[in-house]
């Protein structure tokens, strides 16, 4: 039986949360609202067996440097370094990767003319490891699921289009269902939702915006991925532009899949969204 | 003639002009994604700028901290985010100073400021 997607996860990647695990704080109460929405999230991933998460994400300048900027990067390694960002190693493992199954996402988004930089060795850091935190915990055994992770530009710009976005999860979707080997794969876009960290407009955030994305990601995510990134960034802060990222998780699932769980919380400078689906 | 991003009021939109006015600090960021380079910045800022090539009026920025002043002259905010780290300054710290607010103000204005 080939490969299939079972689920896809729309979440944000808020750094801070990285030393909230570290130093256990999931419980205090600034922290306990998100950490409690993602209890029925892990039950319900628990229940869906998946075998690989695909993680697209935006490196903060840890692994890329913009001497050279890839527009898209796919890992294609069997394992992902734990990138420090500047603030000094995470005590977290290496996390897994699967070569083969990234070698033929490769071969098959590159036929669909998704020309990727391909990276072999790849360090990783929040973009990808505070969603890994959130829905995939590791254990002294490591982390629960091999991962692929992949890299999307949204920082320099020019940026690719949120439709761009949108059609890569599409043409991510034909390739995991090619795949011969029979992997459950879990999709999960991450970054935003509204937030702004420069210049006088810092702080800012649009929680009426937030709302209506996450509703029009369920409902209508064709006409979402008609919006420009300066729209985003007017309604919703500057660096709210990886929201583009959740329409390639979007872009992976079909068009009627099934919402099981949304959740909001804006405590500080960023809305923290979740949403997730069921294939 | 490219397309520009078109601009947004008190914003800064990092595109590919300010990233290459801003290359040469981005590129001693980048730098301090490393323990031991962040213990050679720390030991001689001065020295430390030098080997990366920065301007005088770069330097200067970094010596007064002038977290609105290094955006301004291309200093992408995630590589701010590791000159914040390396001389004490926070995110939220930096964000007060670019909006003209001590830190206390600038928390005032949170929802829920013990989330940090």
């Amino acid at each position: 039986m080939p490969s299939r997607i079972v689920a896809g996860i729309g979440l944000s990647h808020v750094p801070s949360v990285g030393p909230a695990v570290d130093r256990k704080r999931e419980q205090d109460p600034a922290w306990k609202p998100l950490f409690d929405a993602y209890v029925p999230v892990r039950e319900w991933l628990a229940k869906l067996k998946p075998d690989v998460a695909i993680v697209v994400y935006n490196d903060h300048v840890a692994e890329f440097g913009f001497d050279k900027y890839p527009t898209f990067a796919l890992g294609a390694a069997e394992r992902y370094a734990i990138a420090d960002e500047g603030f000094g190693m995470r005590p977290l493992p290496e996390v897994p990767g699967d070569a083969d199954f990234s070698i033929h996402l490769c071969e098959r988004l590159v036929d669909a003319e998704f020309d990727l930089t391909v990276c072999q060795e790849m360090g990783v850091e929040h973009g990808f490891l505070v969603p890994m935190n959130l829905c995939f915990p590791h254990t002294t055994s490591g982390w629960p699921v091999k991962t692929v992770p992949l890299q999307v530009n949204v920082v320099q710009h020019p940026l690719p289009t949120a439709r761009r976005c949108y059609r890569l999860g599409q043409a991510l979707r034909d390739a995991v269902s090619s795949y011969p080997q029979d992997l459950n794969v879990v999709v999960l876009g991450t970054g935003g939702m509204s937030h702004q960290l420069q210049g006088k407009r810092f702080g800012f955030m649009n929680e009426k915006f937030d709302h209506w994305f996450l509703d029009e990601l369920e409902k209508n995510p064709e006409s979402l991925a008609s919006l420009s990134h300066h729209k985003i960034m007017e309604e919703a802060g500057a660096e709210a532009v990886e929201l583009i990222m959740w329409l390639t998780m979007r872009g992976a699932l079909s068009p009627k899949a099934k919402r099981r769980h949304r959740h909001y919380y804006a405590p500080m400078t960023t809305g923290m969204g979740l949403i997730t689906f069921e294939d | 003639m490219g397309i520009p991003v078109k601009e947004i009021p008190d914003t800064s939109i990092f595109d590919l002009r300010l990233s290459r006015r801003g290359a040469r600090m981005n590129r001693m960021c980048s730098a301090l994604c490393s323990a031991r380079e962040r213990e050679a910045f720390k030991r001689d800022e001065e020295g430390f700028m030098a080997r990366f090539g920065l301007t005088e009026t770069e330097k200067d920025l970094i010596r007064k901290r002038d977290f609105k002043g290094l955006i301004d002259a291309g200093m992408n905010i995630y590589a701010m985010l590791k000159i914040g780290s390396a001389t004490g300054n926070s995110l939220y710290r930096m964000g007060a100073q670019m909006r003209g607010e001590t830190y206390e103000q600038f928390l005032a204005t949170r929802n829920i400021k013990d989330a940090v």
